[in-house]
């Protein structure tokens, strides 16, 4: 940081031109831009849903059955996306992180071609592969294990490993940065002092990542309570996600209203579950 | 530093066969596509009946396919530039700056990334229809620039607070403007950074949909021709497609390798 240090209780002088000035105008041009075409059209968004002094939307969001049941069925299966990438994501970043750099270079590999692939591609392969007569389901019914295909499409199945499938990195590089702090030498004195592997990965390992697991969990939840792309496609109209309803408010029913009160009530939930994680992380936004 | 298992053999085994496993499962839908993009059946058939070329010849011949793939690629470098641009020099404001509000300036920031892309689809959606913007190929690029300048700010402003300053006022010591000392020296060091910024950028533009289907109109872009084929007729085409696309984003990535790792100044 190119700040200079400043002792505590000493006044700094806040004059409107100063050497660090500069650095402030540069910020104009973007937050202009931001401004504009950011901030303006999602503000406006929100007047939407309370246009003509009604909160009939919001009311109709919150209370009826239908729209509650989506809600949570979107909170729902972004929790279990969630649990799913810390569980399966935390042993591949303890592999990446402690492998040698020949098979750490290539589990990163593995891991960074699909995550720059297309979102879409990557779904239309999941449907060849988990379809009715998918690849997996050929190859059960050819080798006799089981006489009739195992529904893998268009229900929760499909959706979940679709989206674990996409947002599976997004756990793995905090985690895989937070494995990487830890000092060894604090596992050390932990057994030097007695405690059993499970006690060292217990009480010393697991705390000592736990930003990590905090950090992506946060991003893999934002994330997936927002996706549209998956439950669309896999889901088969079958599960229903927020992101999904608000699409068909908007586009088919042309209810701006109802989709902006929809947003808002996504959103909330959403920063609902960002701030209290960035509570219990209390660390500030990186660049801060 | 060196991480260590105490436990040994056997739990290592089973971490390496676990990792096996886990890179099969990220793998699968990349190699599955191949076989059938080489198909000579219309069918989802798998292994295919025979070879061909001809889902690769379908997509190169039709004009809406390559119409498209022409507007996605116009739309990316377009929204890769404005929000390179935009976004370094907000990442030098807030690493560089010290002024009331920064705070404030660095939350804007990170909104966008924060924000689902359906809300901000159908936000956008409705201010560009009243500014005659929806189905103008500039408007996706309005857009997809908000999308990716979090990630732009977000990677150009880590490598600055690693640079080392007293490298640029030295320059300036040496009798170099500020301007030509971050031109010259700040920016070729932190180069990597911006390579990866803007294929970061890049990537996120031209593989969004959800922005692009609702500004796009009856432009489509390549993400809202490969979601109407699924949906609609779902033939060997997609995975050609699919197909071109690893394809395309593997020399990326290599490129970025190339050029991401030197930190050399030009000249």
């Amino acid at each position: 940081m190119a700040e200079a240090a400043v002792l505590p209780g000493t006044a700094v002088p806040r004059r409107w031109w100063s050497p660090h000035s500069g650095p402030a105008l540069l910020a104009a041009a973007p937050l202009l831009f931001l401004l504009v075409f950011f901030l303006y059209p999602v503000f406006r968004l929100m007047l939407l849903s309370v246009e003509g002094g009604t909160t009939a939307h919001f009311e109709k969001a919150l209370t009826d059955g239908l729209y509650v049941a989506v809600l949570l069925r979107t909170l729902e299966i972004a929790a279990y996306v969630t649990v799913l990438c810390l569980v399966l994501g935390y042993p591949f970043a303890y592999f990446l992180a402690t492998a040698t750099p020949f098979w750490a270079t290539i589990g990163f590999v593995f891991l960074l071609l699909p995550f720059w692939t297309s979102i879409l591609v990557r779904t239309y392969a999941w449907m060849v592969i988990l379809g009715r007569n998918g690849i997996i389901n050929r190859f059960l019914l050819d080798t006799g294990l089981v006489s009739d295909p195992i529904p893998m499409l268009n229900n929760l199945a499909g959706v979940l490993v679709g989206m674990v499938h996409v947002l599976l990195p997004y756990a793995v590089f905090p985690l895989y940065s937070a494995i990487r702090r830890v000092d060894p030498g604090l596992l050390l004195a932990a057994e030097g002092l007695g405690a059993s592997g499970w006690q060292v990965f217990r009480r010393v390992f697991f705390p000592l990542t736990l930003p990590g697991v905090l950090a992506g969990s946060s991003l893999v939840f934002i994330l997936s309570a927002g996706f549209f792309i998956t439950p669309a496609l896999l889901g088969g109209g079958r599960v229903i996600m927020v992101a999904v309803l608000i699409e068909k408010q908007v586009r088919e029913l042309l209810n701006w209203g109802f989709a902006a009160a929809l947003s808002i009530v996504l959103l909330g939930a959403v920063l609902f579950v960002y701030f209290l994680l960035r509570r219990l992380m209390r660390s500030e936004l990186e660049w801060s | 530093m060196e991480l260590k298992l105490r436990r040994g053999g056997a739990m290592r085994l089973a971490l390496g066969v676990y990792a096996t496993f886990l890179c099969v499962f990220l793998m699968l839908p990349l190699v599955v596509v191949v076989p059938i993009s080489f198909s000579s059946s219309s069918y989802l058939q798998f292994p295919p009946p025979g070879w061909s070329l001809r889902w690769y010849r379908a997509f190169a011949d039709d004009p809406v396919w390559m119409g498209a793939a022409w507007r996605s690629f116009q739309v990316g470098v377009s929204a890769t530039l404005l929000s390179t641009v935009l976004g370094t020099l907000l990442a030098f404001s807030l690493v560089r700056g010290r002024y009331p509000g920064k705070q404030l300036v660095a939350q804007i920031a990170a909104t966008p990334l924060i924000l689902p892309t359906i809300i901000y689809s159908i936000a956008v959606y409705s201010l560009f229809a009243t500014l005659k913007l929806i189905g103008d190929w500039r408007g996706i690029v309005l857009a997809h620039t908000v999308h990716a300048l979090p990630f732009v700010v977000i990677i150009v402003a880590a490598a600055l607070r690693t640079f080392d300053v007293s490298l640029e006022h030295a320059a300036m010591g040496l009798g170099a403007s500020r301007l030509r000392a971050v031109w010259r020296v700040t920016l070729p060091q932190i180069r990597p950074a911006i390579v990866s910024a803007m294929f970061l950028a890049f990537i996120s533009s031209f593989d969004e949909l959800v922005i692009a289907m609702f500004l796009g109109g009856s432009n489509m872009t390549l993400p809202k021709k490969m979601f109407d084929n699924i949906v609609n007729e779902i033939d060997p085409v997609i995975a050609a497609v699919s197909v071109l696309q690893i394809v395309l984003v593997s020399a990326i990535l290599l490129v970025v390798a190339r050029f991401g790792s030197g930190a050399r100044p030009p000249d």
